[in-house]
């Protein structure tokens, strides 16, 4: 299959639909079902019936405002989320009027303004297809102009080809640390061997990170198209996407879209009639925060306890049962087919100096808007924070976002004005971490928070290593007699000494990291941990 | 695929054995299916035995300290029956913030059970995950496998005083 043969069979799937003039587009992601989005969808499906053959009703991904949900979307076929009329808290008994309106003025007591920022201030490239397209129809994909990466990758591109688009993209892994893509995988891509894997992590552990799972849950077949062009870029045949067991959809639609883009000839053998092969294979995490740790995952694919080993060697050197191996994030792979598609040139024409394109952020905590954003690297933490999510709730006061998750720390008011990427949160003792960011209003103690993470970070600790194992745990118990108001101050001067030691000396990066949210705590709300002092 | 060697005899009639059977089929009886494996024994029963481990384990031809060892380092797998229902409170960061401690105290004091536990009775097991990835909704719960999000204590109970 070359090119135009794809953009025939995109032609040939637009056609199905060619009497659509309009879609009822209802959010099928998992906040929104949760919220009661089947109910609305069906309510919706037999209240328009046969009555308009020009309108239908199509389940798609997250639309980004998942604590308005179910939302639900009127547009023009090929529409864009902004461009469309949006409804919130939708549900069986709207129906009626919903249908009622499709002629007319919009329902306004449902509805959800678009120009307002939270849709006005984003730029979409990972989350293009969200919510416009069903996750679960891969005719869909294809007529939006999926898969014409990997078969332009595959029929006029060489691998060094790729990996030059993908390098001069200037793409950053968005799992947490920051490394630079295109130098992973031309690592991978020059190691002599003849077995070589190529693994998506999905674990997604970070607390109050939900990205991974929304653009699984929207666009599957996005992420398969992005691990295809890796694998013909390395040379790997097999690809293993590791999901937490903890999102069943997601490893759902997942199911569907490796098994229709297999019988479509899109993985499997002979990809696009070339000597290109790539069978996928998904595993399901079993509840361990550490098995997102990349050598803990791959021991966790090989069937063993999900432990980390020391690197070097890197996986991309020894990985999955001793072959090179590559490992990316799910976002990182969902950002491969715009790049093949524009150019490298395109993707580092956005964001930062030295992180290129969006990010994804996952808002929560006690913020007006909660949800998933995508924007341009770069953007400050208060167009963030008070613009985009509307700011805090309730008439309170602003105290800190958290972002990076275990691994991160707390920024308080005064840096608000930072353009956030990886190297300027790093500055302010945090991490961009996998993009997870956690607002707290006044309400929230520091030392609590910086007790819960502790108490996270003790509780997942693999327990391989003497540093993290007892050491969390006896920097977790001086938290708890803080928070209790019963530590003394020497007790405090030990925990600042147990964060330098855990951190220097622990095997792996949960370790290594776990004393971030004290540190960063400490070093803004200096005050909060001095009254707390059982001595003071 | 390994060589064909002796298989163990399933433990019982049960059928769901034939499942668990089926998934180690698929991986080629591969030492690497454990997980899996250990997955597909506790979708089929609701939690691992001691037979179970064992069954597995002669199966996939590993050591049962191994088997015991895997079962155990993971918080999803269990070794002890769950209650007819299961209540799992999100005690992520996002439903720390809006107030899933409280949740987690209310249940504990109305059903006099700890996280990890079921009540005398059978009805209701209590138990806490770390994010379940509908955030927006904190603080989220999830009842027998439905996510349910924004619930105060009373409304919690209220739902769960409702399962049979
Ligand atoms: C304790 C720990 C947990 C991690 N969890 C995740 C995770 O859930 N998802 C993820 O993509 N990366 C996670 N990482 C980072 C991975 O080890 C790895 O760096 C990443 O998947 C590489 O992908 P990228 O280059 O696309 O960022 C974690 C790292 C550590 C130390
Ligand atoms: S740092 Fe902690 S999680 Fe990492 S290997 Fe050591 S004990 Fe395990
Ligand atoms: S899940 Fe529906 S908007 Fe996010
Ligand atoms: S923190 Fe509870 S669902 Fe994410």
């Amino acid at each position: 299959m070359n090119l135009d043969d794809l953009a025939d069979l995109a032609e040939q799937y637009r056609a199905i639909d060619a009497n659509v003039e309009r879609e009822v587009r209802v959010c099928m992601a998992a906040s929104c079902q949760s919220s009661g989005a089947a109910p609305v969808r069906d309510a919706l499906v037999a209240g328009l019936g046969e009555s308009q053959p020009s309108c239908k009703v199509k389940g798609v991904g997250c639309m980004g405002l998942c604590s308005a949900g179910p939302l639900v979307s009127i547009a023009d076929r090929d529409g864009s989320l902004e461009e469309s009329t949006i409804y919130r808290d939708v549900t069986a008994d709207d129906a009626a009027d919903i249908i009622a309106s499709l002629d007319g003025p919009p329902v306004e007591r449902l509805r959800c303004p678009t120009d307002q920022p939270f849709f006005a201030r984003q730029q979409k490239i990972v989350l293009e297809n969200a919510g416009i397209i069903d996750p679960d129809s891969f005719k869909g994909y294809v007529a939006v102009g999926g898969y014409s990466a990997l078969i332009r990758a595959l029929s006029e591109m060489t691998p060094a080809d790729v990996l030059r688009e993908v390098t001069d993209s200037g793409l950053r892994g968005r799992g947490g640390g920051g490394y630079p893509t295109g130098l992973k995988w031309s690592t991978v891509a020059k190691m002599p061997a003849t077995q070589k894997y190529v693994i998506c992590n999905a674990d997604e552990g970070d607390p109050g990170a939900f990205m991974d799972r929304a653009i699984l849950e929207s666009d599957p077949h996005r992420v398969i198209e992005g691990m295809a062009i890796a694998a013909y870029a390395i040379g790997a045949n097999k690809a293993y996407v590791y999901v937490r067991a903890e999102y069943p959809l997601a490893v759902e639609r997942l199911q569907t879209a490796i098994r229709k883009a297999k019988r479509s000839g899109f993985l499997g053998n002979k990809i696009g009639d070339t000597q290109f092969s790539l069978e996928v294979e998904i595993r399901l995490g079993a509840g361990a925060f550490v098995c997102g740790e990349e050598t803990a995952l791959m021991a966790s694919i090989e069937g063993l306890r999900g432990q980390p080993r020391p690197r070097p060697p890197y996986p991309a050197e020894s990985g999955l049962w001793g072959y090179p191996t590559l490992i990316n994030n799910v976002e990182t792979f969902a950002n491969i087919a715009p790049i093949v598609r524009e150019g490298g040139d395109w993707f580092a024409s956005i964001g930062t100096e030295r992180s290129k394109g969006t990010k994804v952020f996952a808002l929560a905590g006690t913020i007006t808007n909660t949800g998933l954003i995508e924007v341009p690297m770069g953007t400050s933490l208060r167009d963030i924070i008070e613009v985009i999510g509307g700011g805090i709730p309730g008439g309170k006061a602003f105290k800190a976002v958290q972002t990076g998750g275990p691994s991160g720390g707390c920024i308080p008011a005064q840096h608000l004005d930072i353009a956030v990427d990886y190297d300027s949160l790093k500055t302010l003792g945090t991490m961009m971490g996998s993009g997870g960011m956690i607002v707290m209003d006044e309400t929230s103690s520091m030392v609590d928070v910086a007790r819960y993470f502790m108490e996270f970070c003790m509780t997942e600790s693999c327990g391989k290593c003497v540093p993290c194992r007892t050491g969390t745990q006896q920097m977790h118990g001086i938290l708890d007699r803080l928070a209790k108001s019963q530590a003394t101050r020497a007790e405090l001067a030990l925990l600042e000494e147990l964060c330098e030691v855990v951190q220097a000396t622990s095997l792996c990066g949960l370790g290594q990291t776990a004393p971030n949210p004290v540190l960063s705590t400490m070093r803004y709300f200096r005050d909060e941990y001095e009254a707390k002092l059982g001595d003071a | 695929m390994s060589l064909q060697q002796a298989k163990p005899p399933l433990p019982s009639n049960d059928k769901r054995w034939k499942l668990v059977n089926a998934t180690m089929r698929r991986n080629g009886y591969a030492d690497h299916a454990l997980i899996e494996t250990l997955h597909s024994v506790q979708d089929a029963f609701g939690f691992l035995d001691e037979g179970s481990l064992r069954f597995v384990a002669a199966s996939l031809d590993l050591p049962l300290s191994k088997v015991y060892g895997v079962a155990t380092f993971y918080h999803l797998f269990t070794l002890k029956p769950k209650g007819r229902h299961a209540c799992v409170v999100c005690t992520g960061t996002a439903c720390y913030i809006k107030g899933a401690g409280g949740l987690v105290e209310r249940l504990q004091e109305r059903y006099d059970i700890n996280p990890g536990e079921t009540t005398e009775d059978d009805r209701l097991s209590l138990l806490t995950a770390r994010c379940v990835g509908a955030c927006g909704l904190a603080p989220a719960i999830v009842i027998d496998g439905d996510v349910l999000g924004k619930l105060d204590s009373e409304s919690l109970i209220a739902k769960l005083e409702e399962l049979t």
